[in-house]
């Protein structure tokens, strides 16, 4: 959806107008950030105050233009340890005050040079603070960013807003995840292998996992449950991933598959929703989305709470109050979100499968539900015994 | 889980009197922690000394006892008490160590009170350097990150001369254990360094431990402020970076929230090492305050410390983000989990969240060294910062300019008109972090310094240098382009350009550019604190401004009251302000007026968004007070605005608001002016027939010396309008004058001298009172313990006054009375009077609410400032009489002769200064004041109120042992009978020769000791400095020699300081100790709350 025109230093920039156009007509004026041209996708913004680089990167938000409340975004520059894939995503990058110099001992570039060598449009110095209130109050909805000679006059540019795709019903797994399997080998001793499902897969989740014995085949998207099984796995794992859940059958008949045979599973974020699906719930459209690292989260088996990331524009719909009989046996929801008990995870009693809608790799984020993977691990485990 | 239900009643302890380290922040989390603990159904019972605080106000608690924070006035209060359970965390290090000290002497036990909120092992862990390097290094092998400095321990000299050798030599810094911000801690770079500090901070520990650490200076530093409930939940509240890196104390450091240098990989592993700690630590529940340092070469991670309890950080971090954390640390104490606790201003999420920020918070200090002339200003590890100003913006720059402005002092914004320094000179000046360091940074970058070479010189972050840089070019624009156009005005504006500083840089005046900015529609909107970055819709209207789109200002019918506070705290602008500020607000809600509060100071009661309707967090500065008028007045009705409970602060903006049409209620403008006005106060006297000492006002010094010559010395010199006695002193002869006028002629250059007679032996009076055009209530008259001639802020009074009978106060009341009138006061006034045999001389007058209306109200169970809000707004004495509010008949002028007698004490400062050759400096009282805070002793009886208030501020009165007498001749007279007391009390009376010899003809034993100058005896005698530093000497009476033998005085004034010996400076304070010691002899010193002595005072004023 991103056409990029030329690049310019980073200072030359500083007087390229951009605007922001939001599709029920509200608008916001501002300078050129990233490449120059225009974008569309869907608003959303994040509240992280760290991590710009991990929230780039993230193939969840593909096709979204992320809105950062953050208001200084780009002071640590951009280092090539810290993306979660091998580009930048979100299809428009929104911040209020961009660094004009990066400060930190592994920065490479400038977060300017980065967004303008991969096309990425973006806009600075608006108030931002105001967009995400109008979106907190309005909703999550298209919109797009026009700078430089794309500018032209509101009507015009609010029809193309108006006239780009919508988030609700879109299927994107296939275009964010690998074509190819690859492996990421176990660190250390090799305990298990897993079958990960790529639905828009961050680095981080593999990490997490080979850093616990597991060795990873991720799996493109469109993989059938032959493949999944092809690699012999001790678990089988649903990734995140960018679009409406509505949409996405192929994955659920895998999953099906892999609950019907009770190989250990785990999903995260798209993979929950998956998983949901699977077992006979509906999934829904939260009216703004959960995007932000200092989420609460409950576990009701212990009650604890554990602040988390979490970047989800969908939820599934189930009873938080007991648990639901499915044709897998009884499913519970595990933990639940303080802020507005949305459901944030669920886990089947009677086999060896659960899910959380949240990010225990947490990249960027806390560190708390790291506890997850050795959970998936225990699964693992427990199946061997 | 809910609360347990096995507590009823909780002791709190706060921290006593305001020292630098330990300031209002904790009366804010104490307030909030009580008030907590009360909307819960416990009985709150109280203890702090410091009665300027809103804590010990008698509606927050259920029984408040101001008095001493000692383990044994506290076990009192236990006994008589018996709570269930002691809160300890909220009260800074003094509330903590008072807790520890009676967990290890068994009083706890004793009466079964269980500590709540911390457990001693835990304090121990946390506090103990060798413990805390255990905790770190367990930490490192759970979870592979964050180590300590590499240091060592030691207990005695020998062990820290050894022990530089084991870290590799100098630098080292030296950290002494269980001490509060820091005390006693410094970079020693040689082997003299070393002795000083070390020594030193081997005295100041309880434990006489110290810490020796390798240097890590230029290091990026960083704190957390992490909760845990007891369910093992941990959230880190907020992230703080230090702009000047590591060697400057946190508390003297510029610092930013959140950090804003880091990615989020390096934030999460502080955030693990935090959490990490805090389990390793055993901290149950509640708040702690983690530091670490960062190596911007390679990230390496070293813990620095880590404080078990809520801290000034914590208060800051409250109010960066929204998140009350002492109000929540109360709640989690008594037994809630951080998922069972609100978010106050979402109201439907709760507390067991991190606060993400949508702005930028930037904190500056607030220094006083100009009180301390001979003190080091260099910024090392021990803070001397005696307040602080925060600042929010949408950026940082935009909360940078405006916190430099909040700090309210002459050159603290940047500069960028003054003629351009030298580069090279400048950079050397800025390698020394000091007080304005930022402002040389920013002479160097207008000198043509490049970043690297700020870097090298600073070590600030790039980053943070390019924000400066930014500012820089900024400044230039503007002072380049050809008008203002708005987008460069609305862009100066985003990054914080007061207009003041455009007005300099265009060379125009501040209300011409304002004029213009308003003409081409470029104001600021106010954004809401809401703890979400907008994620959920705030209910709390807690603002800031900002160069932005949209307001969130909603509107309102009431009509409003506008509050002015009164700013970064300093030496005689501090908490008692921002007591009579909170207390208007709490009044004026009640009568149906919406509050709104305007202030800048993080550490106070006033900036919690539960006190007023509204806060607006902003400097106060003309423009910025009138875009909340204006932004106010657009949301609904404003009855006005109160300047005069702030301080001078916002009584200096009043006449500029009235000009630009902003309603003042209460006393005008003009006649503040009269009463500031020399000329037109002296008619005003001279019409009520009212005697004013001989004074003068001279613009050279040919002027001042006929002044001075006609009024005879000694005089009291000083600049006009000043406050807090700076710059003022006593002048005994031509020549000193002719001194004080080269040493002041900066001060003087704006504003001429003023020359006072000075009256020598008079007793001084302080009066608060209330008038409301027709009646007068005479709030409170004080006596001052100290002769006239001390600063009245740094003098011990008594009220109701000992020695003045009903002749007096009835002279008292009639002068009063007439100033009010004369001048025109609408609420409060306070005058100062001096009884000079038998003539009661006028000093001044300032009609504003003064430093002592928290201790007049607390001595009389009579809320003052309440009743000068109200008056304000057009109450009457006979209408509040009739409410309730103030008494039914009588006032502070006629209290029962059973009153209780209460003692206001100053606490000074001293041990925190050091001169450049690292000695203390002078303790010596004089007319300007220099005590950072007070505290109030209350008894049935004088000697007994004395005692306390000693035992409050300085540590207990000795009750036997050695006493130290030497005085200035015109003192020798009047100490020969306190004297002869003591020797009765059973003390051995040490003196130098002459006091001795005076001593001796009157029959009193004394062992005559040498002087420091006469260095040590043949047969190795001690002088009494050495006898002083060995621990030999209890009691120090030592007044100044005028200007001759001062050197001696100082040594042992300094000596007492470092060895904590009381030290009394005057005779008078000698004749108080005196009773003071008899009291304690005799036993029996008992404790009552103050609603016990309220009910007393009530039933007795009706009887």
């Amino acid at each position: 959806m991103t056409t990029s025109i030329q690049g310019n230093g980073s200072q030359s920039k500083r007087g390229i107008p951009a605007v922001l156009v939001l599709e029920d007509g509200r608008s916001f004026r501002g300078r050129a950030y990233g490449a120059v041209g225009e974008t569309f996708g869907e608003a959303v913004f994040s509240t992280g105050m760290t991590g710009y680089q991990e929230t780039l990167t993230d193939p969840s938000y593909h096709r979204q233009v992320v809105v950062m409340t953050a208001p200084h975004v780009g002071n640590t520059g951009v280092n090539d340890e810290d993306p979660e894939s091998a580009r930048i995503w979100v299809s428009g990058y929104v911040v209020r005050d961009p660094a004009r110099i990066p400060s930190n001992w592994r920065s490479r570039r400038s977060l300017d040079e980065e967004l303008e060598r991969q096309g990425v449009v973006g806009i600075s110095g608006i108030d931002t603070r105001a967009l995400t209130r109008h979106l907190r109050e309005r909703g999550a909805m298209r919109v797009g960013i026009f700078s430089g000679e794309a500018i032209a006059d509101e009507a015009a540019m609010l029809a193309k807003v108006q006239a780009s795709p919508q988030m609700k019903g879109a299927d994107l797994s296939a275009e964010v995840a690998t074509k190819e399997t690859y492996v990421v080998p176990a660190i250390g001793e090799k305990r298990f292998t897993v079958a990960a499902v790529d639905l828009g897969i961050k680095g981080m989740t593999p990490q997490r996992m080979a850093e616990r014995g597991i060795e990873v085949h991720v799996l493109p998207a469109t993989a059938t449950v032959e493949d999944v099984y092809a690699v012999n796995p001790d678990g089988v794992f649903f990734s995140n991933g960018p679009g409406d859940p509505s949409t996405a059958d192929h994955p659920v008949s895998v999953m099906r598959s892999v609950l019907e045979r009770k190989t250990p599973l785990f999903g995260i974020c798209f993979g929950n929703q998956i998983l949901g699906r699977a077992l006979g719930f509906g999934t829904y459209k939260l009216k703004y989305g959960h995007r932000g690292i200092n989420q609460p989260v409950q576990d009701r088996t212990t009650g604890k709470v554990e602040v988390t990331a979490h970047n989800h524009g969908f939820a599934v719909d189930a009873p938080l109050d007991a648990a639901t009989d499915t044709p897998y046996g009884r499913v519970e929801v595990s933990h639940v979100c303080l802020n507005d008990n949305v459901v944030e995870g669920l886990q089947l009693l009677d086999q060896p499968a659960f899910s959380v809608q949240y990010h225990p790799e947490a990249a960027a984020g806390p560190h708390d539900a790291a506890y997850l993977f050795d959970r998936f691990v225990s699964l693992m485990e427990g199946q061997r015994a | 889980m809910p609360k347990r239900t096995d507590i009823q009643s909780v002791l709190v302890i706060g921290s006593g009197p305001i020292v630098i380290g330990q300031a209002a922040e904790f009366d804010y989390s104490g307030t909030q922690a009580c008030r907590v603990l009360k909307s819960e159904g416990l009985r709150v019972i109280l203890v702090n000394s410091n009665p300027a605080t809103i804590m010990t106000d008698p509606e927050i608690a259920d029984a408040t006892y101001v008095e001493p924070i000692t383990p044994e006035f506290v076990e009192k209060i236990i006994a008589k008490e018996r709570p269930d359970a002691l809160l300890p965390t909220l009260g800074g290090q003094t509330a903590l160590n008072t807790a520890i000290s009676m967990h290890e002497n068994g009083v706890l036990e004793k009466y079964g009170v269980e500590l709540i909120g911390a457990n001693v092992e835990a304090i121990h862990k946390g506090e103990d350097r060798d413990l805390f390097k255990g905790v770190v290094e367990a930490v490192n092998a759970k979870i592979g990150h964050g180590e300590s400095a590499r240091s060592v321990i030691c207990h005695t000299m020998d062990e820290v001369l050894a022990g530089v050798d084991t870290l590799g030599g100098y630098p080292v810094v030296v950290r002494p254990s269980f001490t509060m911000g820091g005390a006693g801690s410094g970079f020693a770079h040689n082997e003299e360094e070393l002795r000083r500090i070390a020594g030193q901070g081997l005295t100041l520990s309880p434990t006489t431990e110290v810490l020796l650490e390798e240097s890590i200076l230029g290091w990026k530093e960083y704190e957390l402020e992490l909760m845990r409930d007891k369910h093992d939940n941990v959230v880190v509240v907020c992230s703080i970076e230090n702009f000047d890196p590591m060697g400057v104390h946190t508390g003297d450091s510029i610092t930013v929230a959140p950090a804003m240098t880091l990615t989020d990989r390096e934030y999460q592993i502080l955030r693990d090492v935090g959490i990490a700690i805090i389990r390793e630590v055993g901290v149950d529940t509640g708040g702690c305050n983690i530091q670490f340092a960062v190596n911007p070469e390679d990230g390496r991670v070293i813990v620095i410390e880590m404080n078990p309890r809520v801290s000034r950080s914590s208060a800051l971090a409250s109010k960066a983000t929204g998140f009350p954390i002492a109000k929540i640390a109360a709640r989690l104490a008594v037994g809630y989990t951080l998922d069972e606790v609100p978010n106050d201003i979402t109201e439907k999420t709760p507390a067991s969240f991190e606060p993400t920020l949508d702005y930028v918070v930037v904190k500056a200090p607030r220094f006083a060294f100009e009180k301390f002339p001979a003190a080091d200003a260099t910024l090392t590890t021990t803070m001397k910062s005696v307040g602080e100003a925060m600042a929010i913006g949408r950026n940082f720059t935009e909360a940078l300019q405006k916190a430099l402005r909040s700090l309210e002092k002459k050159g603290s914004q940047f500069d960028f008109v003054s003629p351009v320094g030298d580069k090279a000179e400048l950079l050397a000046k800025a390698v020394v972090p000091t007080d304005g360091r930022i402002n040389t940074v920013m002479a160097a970058i207008r000198a043509g310094a490049t970043p690297e070479e700020v870097f090298e010189a600073t070590k600030i972050d790039p980053w943070f240098v390019d924000q400066l840089f930014l500012i820089h070019e900024i400044a230039q624009e503007l002072g380049a382009a050809e008008k203002l156009e708005p987008e460069l005005l609305a862009e100066a504006k985003r990054h914080g350009f007061s207009d003041a500083q455009i007005a300099a840089i265009r060379g125009l005046r501040e209300d011409v550019v304002r004029e213009v900015r308003h003409a081409l529609g470029v104001r600021p909107v106010y954004k809401t604190v809401d703890t979400c970055a907008a994620e959920f819709a705030a209910k709390t209207p807690y603002f800031y401004s900002a160069y932005d789109e949209e307001s969130e200002v909603a509107p309102r019918e009431k009509p409003a009251v506008i509050i002015l506070g009164s700013g970064p705290n300093r030496i005689g602008q501090g908490i008692e302000f921002d007591y009579s500020c909170v207390h208007a607000s709490f009044a004026l809600s009640e009568a149906g007026y919406e509050t709104v509060m305007v202030n800048c100071n993080p550490e106070t009661v006033s900036t919690d968004y539960d006190t007023s309707d509204r806060l607006y967090f902003e400097p106060l500065t003309l423009e910025d007070v009138l875009e909340i008028v204006h932004a106010e007045q657009q949301a609904g009705p404003v009855a006005g605005v109160v300047v005069q409970l702030g301080g001078q602060t916002p009584l200096g903006l009043a006449q500029a608001l009235k000009d630009n049409g902003v309603p003042i209620v209460g006393t005008s403008p003009e006649a503040i002016d009269l009463a500031e006005e020399r000329g037109a106060f002296g008619r005003v006297l001279t019409e009520a027939g009212l005697p004013a000492p001989k004074y003068g006002t001279a613009f050279s010094f040919a002027e001042a010396q006929a002044i001075a010559a006609e009024i005879g010395y000694p005089v009291m010199v000083r600049p006009s309008y000043v406050l807090g006695g700076r710059g003022m002193e006593i002048v005994y002869d031509e020549p000193s004058l002719a001194g004080y006028l080269e040493r002041h002629a900066g001060l003087i250059s704006e504003h001429p001298v003023l020359i006072d007679r000075f009256l020598d032996d008079a007793i001084e009076i302080d009066v608060d009172a209330l008038y409301d055009g027709h009646e007068l209530y005479l709030g409170g008259v004080m006596e001052h313990i100290e002769e006239a001639g001390i600063h009245s802020g740094d003098s011990a009074c008594a009220l109701p006054p000992i020695t003045l009978g009903g002749f007096d106060i009835k002279r008292l009341r009639a002068s009063t009375e007439a100033i009010a009138k004369g001048v025109g006061v609408r609420g409060l006034i306070n005058i100062q009077f001096a009884m000079a045999g038998d003539i009661l001389y006028v000093l001044e007058a300032n009609p504003r609410a003064s430093r002592t209306v928290p201790f007049t109200s607390k001595a009389t169970a009579v809320p003052l400032a309440k009743a000068a809000a109200r008056i304000s707004l057009g109450a009457t004495i006979a209408e509040l009489r009739e409410e309730g509010m103030l008494p039914k008949n009588g006032d502070g002028g006629t209290l029962p002769l059973d009153a209780p007698i209460s003692v206001k004490e100053a606490v000074m400062p001293w041990s925190r200064f050091r001169d450049i050759h690292g000695r203390g400096v002078d303790t010596v009282l004089g007319p300007e004041m220099r005590s950072t805070g007070e505290v109030m002793g209350i008894d049935s009886v004088f000697g007994t109120a004395y005692a306390k208030s000693q035992a409050g501020a300085y540590g207990a009165l000795p009750t036997k042992g050695r006493a130290f007498v030497s005085v200035a001749n015109r003192d020798k007279r009047s100490m020969i009978f306190p004297a002869r007391e003591l020797v009765a009390h059973g003390f051995e009376l040490l003196a130098t020769s002459g006091t001795a010899e005076v001593l001796k003809r009157n029959g009193i034993n004394a062992t005559v000791v040498r002087k420091q100058s006469e260095g040590e005896g043949p047969n190795g005698e001690k002088t009494i400095v050495q006898l002083i530093h060995d621990g030999q000497v209890d009691l120090i009476v030592n007044t100044p020699y005028g200007t001759g033998g001062r050197l001696d005085g100082y040594e042992i004034r300094t000596a007492a300081v470092a060895r904590a010996v009381p030290c009394l400076t005057t005779v008078q304070a000698l004749a108080a100790a005196v009773q003071g010691i008899e009291a304690l002899t005799r036993g029996d010193v008992g404790v009552r709350s103050l609603q016990e002595h309220a009910e007393h005072l009530t039933a007795a004023r009706e009887a």
